[in-house]
């Protein structure tokens, strides 16, 4: 059994030193990846962690990323072991929604931009854009919805069609989250205490991009699948 | 009580060991040509399997015994983080046992699943239901009749939907037992009308699913003539434990025989075949 | 979490009220507790239910007066019927599972410690945190309501005006489907027969809750030991219990929600007349399907799409169960070994590996479920892959305790109990993983052995070693080691007693399932097993009474505990026990060592702490000295 005892050695500050230099989990260097505690802070305070914030964002979208995955993958299973197939006519406004949602992306990012180079209005009103994109997707489902049950397609019935409503539906109720927090950035921008959080202000921005950014990806997703398998 | 533990985990091991290499409980005798290399690949596995068990907590044995603490202060335990040349030995050790032992299990797998029924296959469809096994035979003109669920009719008795119309159902006969030709390949052609079930000989060392809205194709060929005990194998609800029925291995003459008689005599004759051959007899 | 609470980032001060201090707590240390103690009330439901299941399997047919009592339609005169029994199948795998082995060693034991271990304040999200035990509550809620809704006719009456499948009170406990819930049986509603009823509906919502309790579980796991880490706390520096908690958290974070997609699917087909699981032309119960109101038109469904869903799920949650108790016994048995945990290294890559290819081996429940059989093959030879890292721990484990100075504590005990019964349980994967094999072995009684002892006991005593060695920093006080070992003993022998013979009914050929076994002629030889497997399980849980009172009685009555009493080196055992409200009284520890430097030489004790500023060690940070 070799052992490993060959040297030993004083373990000192500088040692520390060489354990803090461990790489943090986001790649950056020590002090970013949230190695706090110590050092002359105020003890009664616990220290702004961005990192926190987008790391629990990624995983959220990771859980989110594998439930569509997961139906997904079972309507892509049902209309593969189908005989016959008889296509649901994808809906015109679902299009729509597509552009309305694509820009919405745009947008937020020009709100981002807004918030990097400091122009507090322009950051206000591309969020109030954003936010109305998103509201109008919403709308464009609804109606997208009632194109399809008067098409003869209901919710009830063969899974291709509950499919349609199904990851609409899902989808929707996750982008309604996200207009809620587009709305809660809108809100902390109107607190008048808002300049002084510019920290916390570009973090909460950050992953609520993140966030929007995803769904609009699922939403291309779906509705390439559902235009695939049909 | 490191002594203590170490002679109770051998003493566990020992009498696990003693209960498997007893013989009094194993495999009902097998009945199936695959069944051979089935439990010589059942044989290896458990070697591989009862050696590794018994070497391991006879080892974890040793250890609570030898390195128990005896109190005396001044030594302490050995000073070791590992070792990396141990850690890859074992690593590949167990990779090449378990590789090797994954390879060999596909063997009869593949013999089996790989390739459909031969030609000249004895042919039957089997329809299970909530607690009932129904065996559908395509009689003289070895075509089955057309079936369809919207023909199914308990009060006369047409359990699987048989279509009375397709002139190729005429001869076909449905019973609740099983009759199978000994020595030829036969094919199984499984469905469900309600719920999933499964196909369990244990002498066959053959089980397969039947699953709703499949229709799922098995083959095996069976060796010894006999009546053997067939039941379900998935939980299909209430009653699962009484989804019983026999399986018939009957020489080519009277599965001929069988084949060739109209539903009524058909039925009949199982009857009395049923009753004529014994269950084998367990010890 | 609100704004409000973020905007100043304060500690949170501690709580005086007794409502926010227990109750309502965000202290990760409160929900710790609170976790174990729902494990604790779920496994009694749990083990009543397997007492009941084996006083119907070994004494058929006898009148047990007081099942007559207790439950008047499940098992009128005494006898159970057998829709009862499946009741009982169904409703102590589920609650095995989800409330006893996916709740205390992730949120009980993780939820304690982690944050600890780490040298962190608190979870990175002390209200999420709390939400995710009060979701999970809710769930265990919905869970026992099944029971009452299916046994008790009223009120199963009263469920029924929510809709025809919310028809409960069939005299059982709970739905019919076992824990996996195969459709169409599970999909089907009421006309497939009793226990499909309103108790399945629970089962199905009670399920998705629990999903969404883990996950938001999961997110503060990862964040937390991501960002939380104390200075010098580098990701090789954590103890072992750590990196299994993690790699569990990654393991729920992508599974659950699989899960919780295909509980969506079965609970629309159950009340919204979708079909994602029911194919067409069903003939259940004597009516056509399309055909009748209380069954109608499904089409296009396949059953075998749940049985990938669920089991994608399904396999990494047994690791789930499993991987924090292996984390929980390399850390007990370096501690009372008094040695360092031989190959760490290894260890981490080990859990790793077991946590990445469990996402690839879930076809092996499904060979013979009409998949195609090459994919079976693929999944088969995967599955003995997995057997390759779970070989690598348990040498490692025999590494640590060679050359030992073991010191035989109840938790180091149970640890080495882990150990024995892990390897036991572990070893016949090879037999099931088979696809030849498994044309034999599938849904056998082998297979209730193999993942009893190595999911549910092997879990269980990683638990209970767990409970033992850190009751003194959780209550202050130390639990009895006499009665300790009374529990370890009659539990260790009890649990090989009952499950090494259940191999022998699987070979045999029993199926599982079956609430009675005489009509089989080939069965009938196994009845002094089944008898003697009975007898074992009465004793081994009779056993737990002495365990349950040591826990209660130590709460109040047990030896106070110094900080240290194990003289053990992560950071729990730095600070004060109980540890105060923000774990390390203001000041967060700085860690200079790797967890386990036992029988450092030259060092005044044999054992350095992690924070032990001035000790020599020697170089390589607790590592596997390769660097030399």
């Amino acid at each position: 059994m070799a052992t490993m005892v060959t040297s030993t050695k004083k373990v000192t500050n500088k040692g520390i030193g060489s354990g803090g230099n461990f790489p943090g989990p986001n790649g950056k260097k020590p002090g970013g990846n949230g190695f706090h505690g110590g050092g002359s802070e105020d003890p009664s305070k616990r220290k702004f962690s961005p990192a926190a914030y987008r790391i629990t964002m990624w995983m959220v979208l990771a859980a989110i990323v594998m439930m569509f995955g997961a139906l997904s993958v079972a309507y892509a299973y049902v209309m593969v072991s189908e005989e016959q197939r008889s296509p649901v006519p994808m809906p015109r406004m679902f299009f729509v929604s597509t552009a309305l949602i694509l820009v919405s992306s745009a947008t937020f990012q020009r709100a981002k931009r807004s918030l990097q180079q400091d122009r507090a209005r322009a950051y206000l009103r591309w969020l109030l854009v954003t936010l109305g994109l998103g509201i109008a997707f919403v709308v464009s489902q609804l109606v997208g919805w009632r194109e399809l049950s008067r098409a003869g397609v209901y919710f009830s019935g063969h899974p291709r069609s509950t499919f349609f409503y199904l990851a609409t539906a899902l989808h929707g109720g996750h982008l309604l989250g996200g207009i809620g927090l587009v709305f809660y950035l809108v809100m902390r921008r109107l607190r008048p205490l808002w300049p002084l959080h510019a920290e916390k202000n570009t973090a909460w921005t950050r992953v609520v991009g993140l966030y929007w950014h995803a769904m609009d990806g699922i939403w291309i997703w779906l509705f390439a699948l559902l235009l695939i398998f049909k | 009580m490191g002594r203590v533990l170490a002679v109770i985990i051998w003493i566990i091991t020992l009498l696990s060991v003693l209960l498997f290499v007893s013989g009094k409980w194993w495999f009902p005798a097998a009945i199936s040509e695959h069944a051979p290399a089935l439990d010589r690949q059942f044989l290896i596995t458990i070697l591989v399997v009862g050696i590794s068990f018994a070497a391991a907590q006879i080892g974890l044995g040793w250890m609570v015994w030898k390195y128990r603490d005896t109190g005396s202060s001044s030594d302490r335990a050995i000073y070791s983080h590992g070792s990396n040349r141990l850690e890859v030995l074992w690593t590949v050790i167990t990779a090449v046992i378990f590789i090797s032992l994954a390879v060999m299990g596909q063997s009869v797998w593949a013999s089996l699943r790989l390739h459909d029924a031969p030609a000249g296959s004895y042919t039957v469809e089997v329809v299970a239901q909530q607690f009932q096994w129904n065996f559908h035979y395509a009689g003289k003109d070895n075509k089955f009749g057309r079936t369809d669920p919207k023909f199914i009719d308990d009060g006369t008795l047409n359990f699987i939907g048989i279509d009375a119309t397709d002139p190729a159902a005429a001869d076909d006969s449905v019973t609740s037992a099983l009759a199978i030709p000994v020595n030829r390949p036969v094919e199984l052609r499984l469905r469900s009308k309600d719920v999933i079930h499964n196909f369990w000989v244990p002498q066959l060392r053959f089980k397969q699913d039947l699953v709703p809205g499949m229709e799922i194709k098995v083959h095996f060929t069976a060796n010894k003539v006999g009546k053997y005990e067939l039941a379900c194998a998935e939980l299909c609800g209430q009653l699962h434990f009484k989804m019983k029925s026999y399986m018939l291995v009957l020489p080519e003459e009277e599965i001929q025989a069988l084949q060739a008689m109209p539903q009524e005599q058909f039925q009949a004759k199982m009857a009395e075949l049923l009753q004529k051959y014994p269950l084998p007899t367990y010890q | 979490m609100s704004a409000e609470t973020h905007e100043g980032v304060h500690r949170h001060p501690a709580p005086t009220s007794f409502i926010r201090k227990y109750i309502f707590s965000v202290d990760h240390k409160v929900i710790g507790i609170q976790y174990i103690m729902l494990a604790l009330a779920a496994v009694v439901v749990g083990m009543a239910m397997s007492l009941l299941m084996r006083l119907n399997l070994s004494w058929p047919g006898t009148h047990w007066p007081i099942l007559a009592t207790l439950f008047p339609t499940g098992a009128p005169e005494g006898v159970m019927t057998p829709e009862f029994y499946l009741s009982l199948v169904t409703m102590h795998g589920t609650i095995m599972v989800f409330f006893v082995l996916t709740t205390a060693p992730q949120g009980g034991f993780g939820n304690y410690f982690l944050p600890i271990q780490i040298g962190a304040e608190d979870m990175a999200f002390p209200v999420l945190n709390m939400l995710s035990f009060w979701v999970t509550l809710v769930g265990f809620i919905v869970i026992l309501l099944a029971i009452f809704v299916e046994g008790n006719q009223s009120l199963g009456e009263a469920f029924s005006a929510l809709g025809p499948s919310f028809a409960g009170g069939s005299g059982t406990v709970g739905p019919i489907g076992g824990w996996t819930g195969y459709a169409p049986l599970s999909a089907l509603g009421k006309v497939a027969g009793p226990g499909q009823g309103a108790g399945m509906n629970l089962w199905v919502i009670s399920i998705a809750i629990f999903c969404v309790g883990s996950l938001l579980g999961a997110l503060n796991f990862i964040t937390t030991l991501l960002n939380m880490r104390t200075k010098g706390m580098s990701l090789m520096r954590m103890p072992l219990t750590c990196w299994a908690w993690f790699t569990t958290a990654v393991l729920a974070l992508l599974s659950f929600p699989v899960l919780l997609g295909g509980g969506i699917l079965l609970l629309l087909d159950r009340i919204a007349g979708t079909s994602f699981f029911i194919p067409s032309g069903l003939y259940v119960s004597g009516l056509l399907s399309g055909t009748n109101p209380n069954f109608p038109l499904h089409t296009g469904g396949s059953p075998i799409l749940w049985q990938h869903l669920f089991w994608f799920f399904g396999h990494p949650e047994v690791y789930i169960a499993i991987l924090p108790g292996m984390g929980a016994t390399s850390h007990i048995l370096a501690t009372f070994a008094r040695k360092p945990v031989f190959g760490y290294r290894a260890m981490v890559f080990a859990i790793f590996a077991i946590g990445l290819l469990g996402f690839f081996v879930w076809g092996h429940h499904m060979f013979i479920s009409g998949m195609s059989p090459y994919s079976a093959i693929a999944f088969s030879v995967l599955t003995l892959s997995i057997g390759v890292p779970s070989a690598v721990k348990t040498f490692n484990w025999l590494g640590t305790l060679w050359g030992a100075r073991i010191r035989f504590t109840t938790a180091m005990l149970f640890a080495l109990g882990f150990v024995s019964l892990f390897v036991a349980g572990g070893i016949t994967g090879l037999i099931l993983g088979q696809t030849s094999l498994d044309l034999a072995m599938h849904d056998t009684y082998i297979v209730t052995a193999h993942f009893h002892l190595v999911m549910g006991v092997a879990s269980i005593f990683g638990m209970f070693a767990a409970l033992y060695f850190w009751f003194p920093k959780m209550f202050g006080r130390l639990m009895n080691e006499g009665l300790g070992r009374v529990h370890f003993w009659l539990t260790f022998i009890g649990v090989y007693t009952i499950f090494v013979p259940m191999h022998i009914m699987g070979i045999v050929g029993m199926p599982r399932r079956y609430s009675s076994f005489g009509e089989y002629e080939f069965l009938k030889t196994l009845h002094p097993l089944v008898l003697l497997v009975s007898i074992a399980a009465v004793i081994t849980i009779l056993a737990q009474v002495i365990f349950y009172f040591n826990v209660f009685w130590s709460i109040f009555k047990g030896k106070k505990a110094g900080d240290n009493p194990w003289e053990a080196t992560t950071l729990e055992w730095t600070t004060t026990t109980p540890p105060p409200h923000d774990n390390f009284a203001g000041v967060l520890p700085t860690v200079y060592h790797g967890p386990y430097e036992f029988a450092v030489p030259g060092a005044p004790n044999d054992y350095v702490m992690q924070t032990d500023l001035g000790a020599e060690v020697p170089s390589g940070n607790g590592h596997n000295g390769h660097k030399h």
